[in-house]
C-alpha cells in the first residue's frame, strides 16, 4: 500500500474514530434480561415481555385444565380435583379424575403445542401467514387416506390413524419431489401444493358424497378433529413423539431464525439453507402428523398460535414457544368448550376453529384501534 | 449470458426476488410490434379454443346431438322434439353458465390475488365461500328451506355481506385495507363461521346431505332462470374488472410506490372488493364453490402473458371458462351415462397442469 | 501500492470458475485472487458478473468447475460456520423480519460465533455495540426495521455483517440507497476498517469512489476480468471506453490524487 493514498485520505478532517467500544447496554426496544454462567461458556438472552407472557399462557392453560378436569356428568368440586391429582382422594373421584379427564385434558395440551408448533415452521419457511403443513398437501393428504380406510374397508380408530398417516405422508413427500427441480424453491413448492391439494379435496368430497350419510358424517366428525373417547392409551405415543422432536427443534430454532432474513444473509451466516428447510419440513410434517393419527386433522390451530402467539408477545418474526403454548391453550379451551358448553358433544376441531377465530379478529380490531 | 433483468413488481412473498423475465420481455430480438401480433394471436387462439368448447359442450351429453340439430335448436326451436328440449332446457343454460362462472371465478381470482398481492388468495380467502355455504347451512339447517332454488339467493346474500363484513375488519385501523390484514380477517371470519356452520351440520343430517352436495359444485342441472338471475351481477362485475386492471398495475408495486405514483389505493381496493363479490358471489350462488378456477388460471395466464393487468384480465376472462367447460364436458364423459360434478372435474385437469408448468418455470411475481 | 503487490498472495481466490444459475452461464474459467489486507473494489457494467462473483467467493455459488480458495483449501472443504467467521457478505436482497428491532437485526450477525449453549457472550454484546457505533446506527437501535428510511437501513445491514466480525469482508453494492455524505461515510468506514487489517471486496457502481478508495481494482466485462490493479496503474480512458463503452477524460483528484473520471459530453 503506497503512503500517498493513505495521507490523503487521512486528511479528512474529523470524522469519528472507526469502531468505537461502546460497552454500555444495548438498547433492543424492548425489555432483555441476559444470563452467563460458567464463566460464559453458558450465555442467553431472554426476552421479558415473552418471558411473562409464557407465563401468563401456563397458568392459563392450568387453570381451563382445573376447570376441565371439575367439569363433566359428575362435577367434583376444585379441592377434590387437586386431592384426586395428589392422589389423596377417593377410588371413585381418582378414576373420573385421573383416569377419564386427565388423559383428554394433557393430549388437548400436547396436541396443541403440536399444532401451534408446526405452524410456526411453515409460517417462518414460507415467510407467509397463511404457510401451514397444507400448503404441501399433508392434511388433504391425510383426510384421503382416513377416508378411504373409513369408506372402503370400514377401519377402526388405529386404522384410520395409519391410513391418515400414510396418506399425508405420501402426499407431502409427491409434492416435495415434484416440486424439487435443482433445490426445492418455496415458490415453487407452494404452487404445486395448491394444486395436489386441490385435487385430492375434490376427491375427499367425492367420495364424501358417495359414502352413505352416516358414513359419511362419521367420517366428517373425524375430518374436523376429535378428542372424545381418548384415554391414556394414547397419551404415550404422543408423548414419545414430541420428546423425540421437540429438543431438534429447540436446536434448529436459531438457524431457522437466521433463515428469516432471506437465504443470501443466511448462508453467508454459515447455514445451509436447502438441508434446514427439508429438516424443519420433516419437522414440521412429524408434528401434525401426530396430531392427525392421534385426533384426527384439527384445524386452524396451526394457522391462527403463531399469529396470535406473535401479537401478543410482539416478537419479530415467528416464534416457536410462545406458539406451542398458545397452540396448547387454544385447543385445551377449545375442547372445554366442545364438551361442555353447549350441552352436546361436538368436535373439537368445530371449536377450534370458532374460538380460535373469534379471539383472532378481536385482535386484529384491537390492534386497528392502536 | 442474462443481458438485461427486469425486475418485475413485487417479490413474491416466499421473498424471492422477482428477477424472472416474462416471456414478453425476453431478449429474444423480437421487436415489440412482433409480440403484440404474437399476443393477438394467442388471444385468438383461446377465444377459438373458447368457442370449441362451447359448442361441445352442446352436443355431448347422456344423449348425444349432431350439430345441425344443436344449430336447429337454438335458431329453428320445434318444442316438441326431445333433443331440441335437451338442448333448449339443459344444454344451453349449462353451457351459458358455465361461460359466465368461469370467467367470474377467474377474474375474481386474478383481481384477488394482485390486490393482496398474496399467490396463496383465492376468492375465498375473502370469505365468499364461507360466507355463501354459512347462509345455505342455516336456511336448510334453521329454517327448512330444503329447495335448491332458494339455496341461490341465500348463497349470493351470504357471500356478499361476508366480504363485506370481512373488508370492514380488515379496513379498520391507519392503514386501512393493507394486504396481510384484508387475507387475516378473511381466513378469521372464515374460519368462526365454518365453525358454527359445521356445529349445525354435523348435528343435522339433513342440513349435511344438502350441505356435502352443494360444497362440490356443478353446472348440471340448473335452468335458464338461474343463469338470468346471475348474468347482470357477473357482466358488471367484469365489465368493472377490466376497467380497474391499469390501476391494478400501480398497486401491484406496492403500498409506497403506488401512493408515489399516483395511484388512490382505498378506491381500487373498494372497486376491487365490490368486483370480487358481485363475481364470485353471484357464481358461487349459481354453481357452488368451485374455487380452484380462481387459483390456477390467473397463475397460469400470468406464465403467458407476463405481469401485466391488462393482459391478465382479458386472458383470464377467455381461459377460465375453458377450464370450467373442458372439466364439465369431460366429467359428462368418464361415467356415461352417468355424470361427475364439474367442481371434482376442475382440480383433476387443472392440478396436474399447474404443476407441470410449475415445474418448467422458475417463478413468478404478481 | 506496487507491483510488488501483483504476485501477492491471497488468502481468498477463485481458481478458474465457471459460474451458472441453471443453464444461464454466467462466467467461464474466471480466476481472481483478492490480495491481502487490501480494499479490492469490482467495477464492471450491469449484469457483467460482478455480483455473482461475490456470491461464489462467499460459497453462496458452488461454481459448476473450478474452486475458491480459502487459505489454501477448497472453501467447500470447510465446515459453513467457520468459513462465516472467516467470509462477511453483505448481500444485495435480504428481508427483515417484520417488527425487528435494530439491535435485534444487528444482533443476528452473530449467528456464526454463537452456539446452542453461547447465545449471548459478552464478546457479543460488545462486537453488536461497536458495529452499531461504527455505522452511527446507535440511537437507532430500538426502532423497528420497517420504519427506517432506506439509507438508516442500508446502514443497519452494514452494521450486521460488521457485527460477524470477518477478516474478510464482501460487500456487494454497499451505497445503494445511501445520500453522498452517507455513501462517503461508509466508504471511510471501509477504509478504517482495512487499515485496521481487514480484507475488503465491494461492488461499487462509483468509478470515482472506486479510484479514490481502492487500493486494488477488479475491472470485469462480460463474466471476464479485463484489467486488475491499482486504480492509477489501470484506469485509463480506453479501459473505461471497453469495459463501460463509454469515452471519458481523467484528471487528478484535486483532493485525493487519484484519478478522476469525466465522461465527455455527446458520443
Amino acid at each position: 500500500m503506497t503512503g500517498a493514498y493513505h495521507d490523503h485520505s487521512r486528511a479528512r478532517g474529523n470524522r469519528p474514530a472507526a469502531p468505537a467500544t461502546n460497552t454500555g447496554p444495548i438498547d433492543f426496544g424492548r425489555r432483555v434480561a441476559v444470563l452467563r454462567l460458567l464463566g460464559g461458556r453458558l450465555s442467553l438472552r431472554f426476552d421479558l415481555r415473552s418471558l411473562v407472557t409464557g407465563v401468563i399462557l401456563l397458568l392459563s392453560t392450568a387453570m381451563i385444565g382445573a376447570v376441565s378436569l371439575a367439569s363433566g356428568k359428575f362435577p367434583i368440586p376444585l379441592a377434590d380435583v387437586f386431592r384426586a391429582l395428589h392422589g389423596t382422594a377417593g377410588d371413585n373421584i381418582r378414576m373420573v379424575v385421573v383416569e377419564w379427564r386427565l388423559p383428554r385434558l394433557l393430549l388437548a395440551f400436547l396436541l396443541g403445542a403440536a399444532l401451534g408448533l408446526s405452524g410456526a415452521i411453515f409460517q417462518s419457511l414460507t415467510r407467509n401467514p397463511l404457510g401451514s403443513p397444507d400448503i404441501i398437501g399433508f392434511s388433504a393428504g391425510t383426510y384421503t387416506g382416513a377416508l378411504a380406510v373409513l369408506l372402503i374397508f370400514s377401519g377402526g380408530y388405529y386404522e384410520t390413524a395409519a391410513g391418515a398417516l400414510a396418506g399425508g405422508i405420501i402426499t407431502a413427500a409427491a409434492v416435495y419431489l415434484l416440486a424439487y427441480h435443482g433445490g426445492a424453491q418455496s415458490f415453487r413448492l407452494i404452487v404445486v401444493g395448491i394444486g395436489i391439494s386441490a385435487l385430492l379435496g375434490a376427491l375427499n368430497a367425492w367420495m364424501i358424497r358417495q359414502a352413505d350419510l352416516q358414513v359419511a358424517m362419521s367420517a366428517a366428525i373425524w375430518g374436523a378433529g376429535s378428542l372424545n373417547g381418548l384415554a391414556f392409551e394414547q397419551v404415550w405415543p404422543v408423548l414419545l413423539m414430541l420428546a423425540l422432536i421437540v429438543p431438534c427443534l429447540l436446536i434448529l430454532a436459531r438457524p431457522m431464525r437466521q433463515l428469516e432474513l432471506g437465504d443470501d444473509a443466511a448462508m453467508s451466516s454459515g447455514i445451509h439453507a436447502n438441508r434446514l428447510r427439508l429438516m424443519l419440513m420433516i419437522c414440521g410434517v412429524a408434528l401434525t402428523a401426530i396430531v392427525t393419527a392421534a385426533a384426527g386433522p384439527i384445524a386452524f390451530v396451526s394457522l391462527a398460535a403463531p399469529q396470535i402467539a406473535r401479537r401478543v408477545t410482539r416478537l419479530a418474526g415467528v416464534a416457536l414457544i410462545p406458539s406451542a403454548l398458545v397452540g396448547g391453550l387454544l385447543l385445551t379451551t377449545a375442547d372445554w368448550a366442545a364438551q361442555h358448553a353447549f350441552g352436546v358433544q361436538l368436535p373439537v376441531g368445530v371449536m377450534t376453529v370458532s374460538i380460535g377465530g373469534l379471539y383472532f379478529l378481536w385482535l386484529l380490531l384491537r390492534e386497528a384501534r392502536q | 449470458m442474462i443481458t438485461q433483468v427486469v425486475e418485475q413488481p413485487g417479490a413474491d412473498p416466499a421473498g424471492h426476488p422477482a428477477s424472472v423475465l416474462p416471456a414478453a420481455h425476453r431478449p429474444c430480438g423480437a421487436s415489440t410490434s412482433q409480440l403484440r401480433l404474437q399476443r393477438l394471436a394467442l388471444l385468438a387462439l383461446s377465444a377459438a379454443i373458447l368457442i370449441v368448447f362451447c359448442i361441445i359442450s352442446l352436443l355431448v351429453g347422456a344423449r348425444p346431438v349432431a350439430f345441425s340439430t344443436a344449430f336447429d335448436a337454438l335458431f329453428a326451436y320445434d318444442p316438441v322434439s326431445a333433443e331440441h328440449i335437451v338442448i333448449r332446457d339443459y344444454r344451453l343454460p349449462r353451457t351459458l353458465l358455465g361461460l359466465l362462472c368461469g370467467a367470474a371465478f377467474g377474474v375474481s381470482g386474478a383481481l384477488i390475488q394482485v390486490a393482496t398481492r398474496n399467490p396463496l388468495a383465492d376468492p375465498g380467502i375473502l370469505g365468499v365461500n364461507a360466507g355463501a355455504a354459512f347462509f345455505v347451512t342455516l336456511a336448510v339447517g334453521l329454517f327448512g328451506f330444503h329447495a335448491v332454488s332458494s339455496h341461490l339467493w341465500f348463497a349470493f346474500l351470504g357471500a356478499i355481506t361476508v366480504t363485506l363484513l370481512v373488508y370492514a375488519v380488515g379496513s379498520r385501523g391507519r392503514d386501512g385495507a393493507t394486504p396481510v390484514r384484508l387475507v387475516l380477517s378473511g381466513v378469521a371470519l372464515s374460519a368462526v363461521l365454518g365453525g358454527i356452520g359445521s356445529s349445525i351440520t354435523l348435528l343435522d343430517p339433513v342440513a349435511f346431505d344438502s350441505l356435502r352436495l352443494w360444497s362440490i359444485g356443478s353446472l348440471a342441472g340448473r335452468n335458464i332462470d338461474v343463469v338470468v338471475t346471475v348474468a347482470p351481477f357477473i357482466i358488471f362485475g367484469l365489465v368493472l374488472s377490466v376497467c380497474i386492471a391499469p390501476s391494478l398495475n400501480v398497486v401491484a408495486l406496492g403500498d409506497d410506490p403506488s401512493r408515489a405514483l399516483g395511484a388512490n389505493l382505498v378506491r381500487t381496493r373498494i372497486l376491487v372488493v365490490i368486483a370480487v363479490t358481485l363475481l364470485a358471489g353471484a357464481a358461487t350462488a349459481a354453481a357452488g364453490p368451485i374455487g380452484f378456477v380462481g387459483l390456477m388460471v390467473p397463475h397460469v395466464v400470468r406464465w403467458l402473458t407476463g405481469p401485466d393487468q391488462r393482459r391478465i384480465i382479458p386472458f383470464t376472462i377467455l381461459c377460465s371458462p375453458i377450464l370450467l367447460l373442458a372439466a364439465d364436458i369431460t366429467g359428462r364423459l368418464v361415467l356415461f351415462p352417468g355424470e361427475l360434478e364439474a367442481g371434482i372435474v376442475t382440480a383433476f385437469i387443472g392440478a396436474p397442469v399447474l404443476v407441470a408448468l410449475a415445474r418448467r418455470t422458475r417463478a413468478s411475481g404478481i | 501500492m506496487t507491483g510488488g503487490h501483483d504476485s501477492a498472495k491471497g488468502k481468498l481466490e477463485a481458481q478458474g470458475v465457471t459460474l451458472r444459475y441453471d443453464a444461464r452461464t454466467i462466467a467461464e474459467n474466471l480466476s481472481v485472487v483478492i490480495p491481502d489486507g487490501s480494499f479490492t473494489v469490482i467495477v464492471g457494467p450491469n449484469a457483467c458478473g460482478k455480483s455473482t462473483l461475490l456470491r461464489a467467493l462467499s460459497r453462496l455459488l458452488v461454481p459448476s468447475a473450478g474452486q475458491v480458495i480459502l487459505d489454501g483449501k477448497a472453501i467447500a472443504g470447510y465446515p459453513s460456520k467457520q468459513v462465516a467467521r472467516t467470509v462477511g457478505l453483505l448481500p444485495q436482497t435480504s428481508i427483515a423480519p417484520d417488527g425487528i428491532t435494530v439491535a435485534d437485526l444487528v444482533s443476528r450477525g452473530r449467528y456464526p460465533h454463537q452456539s446452542f449453549f453461547r447465545q449471548w457472550s459478552q464478546e457479543d454484546e460488545v462486537a453488536v455495540a461497536s458495529a452499531m457505533a461504527a455505522t452511527q446506527t446507535t440511537e437507532l437501535s430500538n426502532r423497528p426495521v420497517d420504519e427506517l428510511s432506506g439509507g438508516q437501513r442500508q446502514r443497519v445491514w452494514v452494521a450486521m455483517v460488521l457485527a460477524q466480525q470477518t477478516p474478510i469482508l464482501l460487500l456487494d453494492e454497499p451505497t445503494t440507497f445511501l445520500d453522498i455524505a452517507h455513501q462517503i461515510e461508509l466508504l471511510n468506514l471501509c477504509q478504517d476498517l482495512n487499515a485496521a487489517g481487514r480484507t475488503i471486496v465491494a461492488v461499487l457502481h462509483d468509478l470515482n469512489h472506486a479510484c479514490r478508495y481502492a487500493t486494488n481494482i477488479i475491472a470485469m466485462k462480460d463474466g471476464t476480468v479485463i484489467a486488475e490493479g491499482p486504480p492509477a496503474a489501470i484506469m485509463t480512458e480506453k479501459l473505461v471506453e471497453d469495459v463501460f463503452g463509454l469515452r471519458c477524460m481523467i484528471i487528478e483528484d484535486p483532493v485525493s490524487g487519484t484519478p478522476l473520471i469525466v465522461p465527455k459530453s455527446g458520443k
